[in-house]
């Protein structure tokens, strides 16, 4: 052996291959949960139908056809043009598939729209009360204790109710009614009523992701790093955006996702008890809710809305474990 | 040498349910422009509370910054608002901590926390920054820095990490780099390095420094002028040879003794100093170090000993004067102990 050891070129070592990304180690590790990889093509089949509804609806969304049935009709029932129904008629003569397709879209648009803007006051709300203490905290905690020990199917409705019913107007500007009736494919009138409903479920729905988000930053705010950050002079606001909300976001992915399917059942329960989405704007809960007086006789109709129904609620479940288990920075593989 | 810093009457105060814990007794102190000053002493001193309430960095409440004035190039520091100090840290006065393994954001990358404060202060844009971020990584000896850059603190050792608070603490060319415990979270070799590393940058970009630390040997080998505390206050403060040599206060003697040194031999025990540092909460009207100190006199007991000058330049606050004795250890005062 000769003893000259050659000076060791640290700069030069070649670093092995091309290192994974923080995404795609999450994506991997994703792409392990068959079930929640299931879920996905779920719900991408239902976002694609709901998305393309307006265009491969075999029937208007609200043609009446009353030549045909004043009863529901089965699957295969032929139009008095001579087209065919796949999924049958429903009461008036109107085509089920047609109208599972629009509900579709309402249902889900409903769910992102309400989980989306919760889950960013819940945040921003979270970790302001969390990073900044004091009063704000307590205010925020209290408020947070106090919607969450109320029973939430009982104010939905009271409120609900008294909101709809009353045909009551939230001072929108008109883009964003524009973009809703949009999502739902229903004109701005239908909308507004939809919009109503959706803040309703916003304001309810904050509280989690709120709870979430302010332990995360209770315990970052003590963390060296935003001590330095401070020293470095980043101000409240900017240590709070874009240091601790990053830091706490993976929970929040899971809690929407999970969310997710939590609003799609709160819609169907509002709509199926008359105070949510109101007729003729279509989504399944209402379609649930039409179905359940001619259930007896007619037993495929409450199947329409209820299978897809219930698949999008276990895919959103399934989803929201994927995304735990790839998230969880514990499982190291 | 004008001064670039100067502290009169430091006190910090924490309010705490058990009391109020006196952790900085009115300290004063200076640091001319381009030189480097060293804190030392043990935990709890008071040295981290001291220089962090520099730029009011201690959390507010518990702690309050009672009484003082820290003028930094002609500005009261402790009398300007929030926003006028926001740009001051990070600027013209930065800082290094004790962990670099926690000092850095775990979910994003070093580029983008380099660049916090390049665009705070400087009003970079991203690719100014970014370019400056590589400039700044390669100045601490960072190898490959342009693609480091997309990496996150996890793929750093704490050595890099530490490199990393560096590049970050110089990415504004302050005046006044605060150094706390910068090498005490990290093994032998790594300190050496981050010690050169710091004077080399000295001599380039020719900041000052405050470098904390409990550890003497560092503090030679990079000190001007070192300051010691004890339990919140001063207890001596002079230049690196004087205190060294000819240390004037008995809790220097005592730190200088319990160094292992390689010049004695083997067979030298180390003398620790006996005893607890006091409890903060009930600071003593004594001198502090009375009930740990071997030349302790009747006056100790009665007495807090004031701050004075005993040679030009060399300030100690002992009743005793304990010139005349030597840091290495007696054959006699051995046998003794």
């Amino acid at each position: 052996m000769t003893a000259t050891a050659e000076p060791l070129a640290v700069a030069k070592i070649p670093r092995e291959g091309k290192e994974e990304s923080q995404f795609q180690i999450v994506l991997r590790r994703f792409m392990r949960h068959k079930l929640a990889v299931a879920g996905v093509v779920v719900i991408v089949v239902m976002f694609i139908g709901a998305l393309l509804a307006p265009y491969i609806a075999p029937f208007p969304r609200d043609a009446v056809d009353i030549a045909v049935a004043t009863r529901p009709g089965p699957p295969g029932t032929m139009s008095s043009a001579g087209e065919m129904h796949p999924l049958g008629v429903d009461h008036l003569g109107r085509d089920l598939f047609t109208r599972l397709l629009y509900g579709a879209r309402v249902s889900l648009s409903i769910a992102f729209i309400v989980v989306v803007v919760s889950e960013l006051f819940g945040v921003v709300l979270g970790a302001a009360a969390g990073f900044m203490g004091g009063w704000f905290d307590t205010f925020i905690s209290r408020l947070v204790e106090f919607l969450l020990s109320i029973p939430t199917l009982p104010i939905l409705l009271i409120t609900a109710s008294i909101l709809i019913k009353t045909d009551a107007q939230l001072p929108l500007p008109a883009f964003v009614t524009g973009f809703v009736s949009w999502m739902l494919a229903a004109p701005p009138q239908e909308a507004n009523k939809v919009i109503v409903l959706m803040a309703i479920l916003i304001l309810l729905g904050w509280t989690g992701a709120a709870r979430l988000m302010r332990g995360m930053a209770l315990t970052l705010r003590n963390q060296d790093f935003v001590e330095a950050l401070r020293a470095v002079g980043a101000s409240n606001t900017r240590i709070m955006f874009r240091h601790i909300i990053p830091n706490g976001i993976a929970p929040i992915l899971v809690n929407a996702s999970l969310g997710l399917a939590g609003i799609v059942i709160a819609e169907a329960t509002l709509s199926f008890l008359g105070v949510g989405v109101q007729e003729p704007t279509p989504s399944w809960g209402n379609m649930l809710s039409t179905a359940q007086s001619y259930m007896f006789q007619h037993p495929w109709l409450p199947l329409v809305p209820g299978i897809p129904l219930c698949l999008v609620t276990i895919a959103f479940n399934f989803i929201g474990d994927g995304m735990r288990d790839a998230l969880d920075p514990r499982l190291k593989r | 040498m004008p001064k670039l810093l100067e502290v009169k009457n430091l006190k910090t105060q924490f309010f705490t349910q058990d009391g109020v814990v006196h952790a900085v007794n009115g300290i004063s102190y200076y640091v001319n422009a381009g030189e480097t000053v060293a804190i030392v002493g043990e935990s709890g001193s008071g040295k981290s509370v001291g220089v962090m309430s520099l730029i009011r960095l201690i959390p507010q409440p518990p702690g309050k910054i009672v009484d003082g004035e820290v003028m930094f190039d002609g500005q009261d520091l402790l009398k300007l608002s929030e926003d006028e100090l926001r740009d001051i840290r990070g600027n013209r006065i930065a800082m290094i901590f004790q962990d670099p393994m926690t000092s850095l954001n775990p979910v994003l990358t070093i580029g983008r926390q380099i660049t916090e404060a390049l665009e705070l202060h400087l009003n970079m844009n991203k690719d100014q920054a970014r370019k400056r971020a590589v400039q700044l990584l390669e100045m601490v000896g960072i190898p490959g820095a342009d693609s480091r850059l997309d990496d996150y603190p996890h793929q750093f050792s704490g050595g890099m990490r530490q490199r990393v608070m560096i590049a970050m603490g110089l990415s504004c060319d302050p005046q006044l780099l605060i150094a706390d415990e910068p090498t005490t979270a990290l093994d032998v070799t790594i300190q050496a390095q981050i010690v050169d590393l710091t004077r080399r940058l000295q001599d380039e970009l020719g900041m000052a420094i405050i470098w904390i630390t409990h550890d003497l040997g560092v503090v030679a080998g990079m000190a001007d002028r070192v300051i010691v505390m004890y339990s919140g206050f001063i207890v001596e403060e002079g230049n690196v040879n004087d205190l060294y040599g000819k240390p004037r206060h008995p809790y220097t003697l005592g730190l200088l003794r319990s160094i292992p040194r390689l010049d004695l031999g083997r067979q030298k025990r180390l003398i620790p100093i006996d005893g607890l540092p006091p409890d903060l909460l009930e600071p003593p009207t004594h001198c502090p170090f009375a009930p740990r100190c071997s030349f302790v006199q009747d006056k100790c007991w009665q007495e807090n000993p004031p701050l004075v000058e005993v040679t030009p330049g060399h300030k100690a606050a002992c009743w005793v004067d304990i010139s005349n004795v030597q840091v290495q250890v007696s054959a006699k005062e051995e046998a003794a102990s």
